[in-house]
């Protein structure tokens, strides 16, 4: 991205001004090397945004923005409803609720040495992964409409993990508000077979082991040690949200033009939150969110069950399950007033500070774990929200690394089983069906998710709290 | 024009599709089979099964996405995949048989599924050539 269309606030931040049709200025965070190597189209789709009805202070890019639809990936944008303010199914993504989930293991490096094979193994084994995968359970139309209800508090009444897991999902495990009658028979049906698989392209199941603790007394209230291993899950709605964002994208193409708003982009198609079509999208996007989390606690079931196989009576409790293609309702300080908004994040996690309630209990005198994916070669960091971040952004922060190559690029750079024996000899097992979606995962066609997680850390987003490096990872 | 071809374009973190057609509907197969090569090699795909599918749209673009997002749904649900396409197409409406078989992860190798299709460098046109091409970016 050209830096001159940018004015540097501080090392970590970067205002566009308002200007044409924009309503509030943008604001990038990021290093000057990271956002030199932006597409110039997170610039204009950053800009886009601050034009959209209701949209309050600014449109913001995490650290990792990169070309999205209509939103950049990345992207963080909060709307005032009683301001005509809008919902965006591009502004959530298709993947609706795409999320990580980290357990801890309470074993070291040491004990999983010798069964990493076997471990690697069973987990392959145990959790559908990749094209055309199927599920173990099948739902029909009334334990369908209980799932998108109930979310992950549904999958435990399944008798998939515990009451204690809800206590550290966001909402418990369960967003209010779903309607399970705008969700159309196409998605129900494309979920029907899907409920506990992982899917494929960037989703993963990894085996992590922590080599930094950046800040000890966070790490500690989170149960991280050096040395720990803990187990992380990479994955969504699956077919069931991605046929909601296709249906609701030409919906609410339609509905922008009938409410007279402008699009500078189509696929920034949006409508009124107040409006038949903004208010049918939120029923169903929040039938995806729960169907998001059910998914996160089968797939936890099925990797308790593969562990306990090497380590009877493991418990496997959960660090944190974290959300980033979402639109949830928050209330947020603004220029001093408490405000209602309507919060996007494409590509971004929520990252809430130090006592707010929505924090665990438990985890509410240090704020937020917030959960950020690397690639099979390089690390995953856990960081926590901050008090300066939600101000800043809404208490928001980065998702992950963000590619730097193409898929096409990378097949014609990469051989998959090349990747997979590199990593090999470096300590990392891989186990996957496709050594093409291997090949298109190479780290190397990532960008440095340290420089990312480093600005996010730098800008006051969130506080860095441990790396993870991977051992064994489950690619679709 | 000389030949009906589809071919995939860098995207940062996604892939398109662009097909190329003496017609319209040869573009729009074309981009199918473009579709089918983001999860797996075309020509590895057996046409044993058709599935007829018919889709319309306000307009020509719309009316592209409408129609992969149609095979996206298809090749979802009955965990097919498909490698050979027919399209006719008759004002917003658009007429469609795909040819295919079930997954066989032992026969197709294979890459990501596709969540989506969507409006990201759509273009439905008619070249300068004559020839027509029809893109788009799809989500995986």
């Amino acid at each position: 991205m050209e830096l001159s269309r940018l004015q540097q606030r501080s090392e970590n931040e970067w205002w566009i001004a308002p200007h044409g049709k924009m309503r509030v200025p943008a604001v990038i965070f990021a290093t000057e090397p990271l956002i030199r190597d932006m597409d110039e189209k997170v610039y204009e789709q950053v800009t886009n945004v601050a034009t959209l009805p209701g949209i309050v202070k600014a449109s913001y890019a995490m650290p990792d923005a990169h070309w999205g639809y209509g939103f950049p990936i990345g992207g963080v944008a909060a709307f005032d409803a009683d301001k005509d303010g809008v919902i965006s199914a591009g502004g959530v993504g298709f993947d609706i609720s795409c999320g990580v989930r980290t357990l801890l293991t309470g074993l070291t490096l040491e004990k999983i040495q010798p069964v990493k094979d076997k471990l690697a193994d069973l987990l392959y084994r145990n959790i559908p992964a990749g094209v055309g995968s199927r599920g173990k359970l099948s739902l029909n139309e009334k334990e369908m409409n209980s799932m998108l209800t109930g979310g992950a508090q549904w999958a435990v009444k399944q008798g998939y993990g515990t009451v204690a897991d809800l206590q550290r999902v966001e909402e418990n495990g369960c967003i209010p508000g779903a309607h399970p009658h705008e969700v159309s028979d196409r998605a129900k049906k494309r979920q029907r077979e899907e409920m506990g698989t992982l899917g494929s392209g960037n989703h993963y199941l990894e085996v992590q082991h922590v080599t930094k603790i950046v800040d000890r007394d966070i790490a500690a209230a989170f149960g991280l040690s050096q040395g720990a291993i803990v187990l992380s899950i990479h994955c969504g709605s699956r077919g069931l949200g991605h046929q909601i964002g296709t249906e609701f994208l030409t919906r609410m193409a339609e509905a922008a033009s009938q409410h007279g708003i402008d699009l500078p982009d189509r696929e920034l198609a949006c409508a009124p939150i107040n409006s038949p079509v903004g208010e049918a999208y939120l029923g169903a996007m929040r039938g995806a969110i729960n169907c998001a989390l059910a998914n996160r606690q089968i797939i936890t079931h099925l990797v308790r069950q593969a562990f306990e196989e090497i380590f009877p009576q493991i418990g496997l409790p959960l660090l944190f399950d974290v959300s980033h293609n979402t639109c949830k309702v928050e209330e947020h300080a603004v220029a001093g007033k408490r405000m209602r908004l309507f919060v996007h994040r494409k590509g971004a996690t929520r990252a809430f500070g130090p006592g707010h309630e929505a924090v665990p209990e438990s985890l509410r005198a240090v704020g937020q774990p917030v959960l950020i994916g690397g690639t099979m070669g390089t690390a995953s960091y856990v960081l926590a929200g901050t008090n300066q971040g939600m101000d800043l952004a809404f208490g928001s922060a980065c998702h992950g690394a963000g590619r730097s190559m193409s898929r096409h690029q990378a097949l014609r750079q990469w051989r998959g089983s090349e990747v997979v024996q590199n990593l090999a000899s470096h300590g990392v097992l891989i186990r996957s069906r496709s050594m093409r979606g291997v090949a298109e995962e190479a780290p190397g066609a990532y960008k440095d998710v340290s420089a990312v997680v480093e600005a996010a850390d730098h800008a006051g987003l969130a506080k860095t709290v441990a790396r993870l490096e991977p051992v064994i990872c489950i690619k679709g | 024009m000389s030949e009906c071809r589809w071919e995939l374009l860098p995207h940062g973190a996604d892939i398109g599709v662009r097909g190329l057609g003496r017609t319209k509907a040869e573009a729009f197969e074309q981009a199918a089979v473009a579709l089918t090569a983001v999860i797996t090699e075309p020509a590895s795909v057996a046409p044993n099964e058709c599935v007829e599918i018919s889709c319309a749209a306000s307009d020509d673009e719309l009316l592209l996405v409408n129609w992969l997002n149609a095979l996206v749904y298809e090749m979802a649900t009955r965990k097919m995949l498909f490698g050979r396409y027919e399209v006719r197409i008759e004002g917003s409406q658009l007429f469609g048989k795909a040819w295919g078989e079930p997954i066989d992860e032992k026969k197709h190798e294979l890459g990501v599924e596709v969540k989506g299709a969507t409006c990201t460098e759509l273009k439905v046109a008619i070249d300068p050539d004559g020839g027509w091409t029809a893109q788009c970016v799809v989500d995986v």
